[in-house]
């Protein structure tokens, strides 16, 4: 079994004090293997944002170890745990957080630029993404000019651009119809087929079931639901 | 759908012999649909007792050709047209499983709400894939493959919400059914 993308080791997340201590999360440990794609299912309030904010180094956990490509979320400088957020790392938040003046195209290659990549390369890339997620073309409108459902798009290619070796999706469906959703739901299961590890976070059992695993929040603590072997579509022949 | 209404239907649109019959009605509903030729040739028999389809003549190859009739023909518009009554349709197994749990003694629901969850995640995991990797040329098994997907979709969210509700709903309110269960559970 190769080395996991994501180790989390009886990672814990407190918040408050005293009378108003909630745990958000109990002594998880989860690994994700390279290619994997794990589901997060639970309801509101089960910690699940916590979780995925942990997994990409965008909160700390309370106790506990957390390891992105075998380094030791814990041990990094705060320049170091940059570089893993915008280079290791791919980000699909239910909100947008285009910036509204870049280009759908320029908000895409921001962070493929901003580690150094050549802007025309750089271009190159959000161009493919933005085909990736059915906006081929539409590379040089603006946030404003694009419908909520595009917008989502435009933020599911940037969190997906570039070589990426984690990716992190919130809800990412939220504002697309079931269509363009699934689309999406099958373009992390295709980076996943390529090597990538996604960890999904959804109320939606018609997209959780995307995942090779589905695990379920519950009070702080992770439950197994269901694992499906990792098999490749090109191989594979169910039907 | 019943295998009565299904070959009525394909008789509508032309005499066939039983065999037949049986691969049309396959192809007609898709792939998760496979029908015994027992079953046909029995259901037909009773079409023909209730004048329903005749079956008087032979093809070629010396094989009963059934026909529909007029009075199949009003059968088969009445079942077409008639919506499905889901208020009244039997409850299903799953359903009966966590409400007997529920008001029994010694039984725990949440077990049998975790293995089914289990269960159907894992058949919803199956059929997602198989939706994802089919071409789609063949409309009716892709058709199937929603409507057994909505179901299981269905299923877990009313396993959540039974989840929730058994968390909420105080122990004298679940206590108190166990003694007189006979009108809510079965109705």
């Amino acid at each position: 079994m190769s080395e996991p993308v994501l180790k989390m080791c009886r990672v814990g997340k407190t918040h408050g004090r005293g009378a108003q201590r909630v745990d958000a999360l109990v002594d998880i440990d989860l690994d994700v293997a390279p290619g994997e794609f794990v589901a997060i299912t639970g309801r509101s309030g089960s910690g699940k944002t916590t979780l995925l904010n942990i997994a990409g180094a965008l909160d700390e956990p309370t106790t506990g170890n957390v390891w992105v490509d075998g380094q030791d979320l814990g041990d990094l400088s705060n320049k170091e745990l940059a570089r893993i957020r915008r280079v290791s790392v791919g980000y699909v938040f239910q909100q947008f957080n285009l910036l509204p003046a870049l280009t759908a195209a320029e908000n895409i290659a921001l962070p493929l630029e901003l580690d150094g990549m050549e802007v025309k390369e750089a271009r190159d890339y959000a161009n493919l993404a933005l085909e990736e997620v059915g906006l081929g073309g539409m590379g040089d409108r603006y946030p404003d000019q694009l419908s909520g459902g595009e917008q989502q798009r435009v933020a599911i290619a940037r969190g997906l651009v570039g070589p990426r070796t984690l990716l992190l999706a919130d809800e990412p469906t939220g504002a697309l119809d079931e269509a363009t959703g699934e689309s999406i739901l099958k373009l992390l299961r295709e980076r996943c087929e390529l090597g990538a590890s996604a960890l999904l976070v959804t109320h939606e059992p018609a997209f959780a079931a995307w995942a090779d695993r589905v695990v379920r929040l519950r009070d702080g603590q992770i439950e197994e639901i269901s694992v499906r072997s990792l098999v490749p579509s090109s191989t594979a022949d169910i039907g | 759908m019943g295998i009565k209404e299904g070959l009525l239907a394909l008789l509508a649109d032309g005499a066939k012999h039983g065999y037949q019959l049986k691969l049309d009605l396959e192809a007609a509903t898709g792939e998760g649909t496979a029908v015994n030729v027992g079953q046909i040739y029995s259901t037909l028999q009773r079409l023909e007792r209730d004048d329903l389809v005749e079956g008087g003549t032979t093809d070629s190859e010396g094989r009963v050709v059934y026909r529909i009739t007029p009075a199949g023909r009003s059968v088969l518009a009445d079942w077409v047209t008639g919506p499905e009554d889901l208020a009244t349709a039997r409850r299903d197994e799953v359903s009966i499983k966590v409400l007997i749990s529920i008001y029994t003694d010694g039984l725990s629901p949440e077990e049998v709400i975790e293995g089914q969850r289990r269960a159907t995640m894992g058949l919803l995991q199956d059929l997602t894939q198989l939706r994802a990797r089919d071409g789609g040329d063949d409309l009716a098994w892709q058709l199937h493959l929603d409507r057994l997907m909505y179901s299981a979709e269905a299923e877990l969210k009313w396993l959540d919400r039974v989840e929730e509700r058994l968390e909420t709903a105080s122990p004298g309110k679940r206590a108190s059914r166990v003694d007189a269960p006979s009108e809510e559970v079965v109705k």
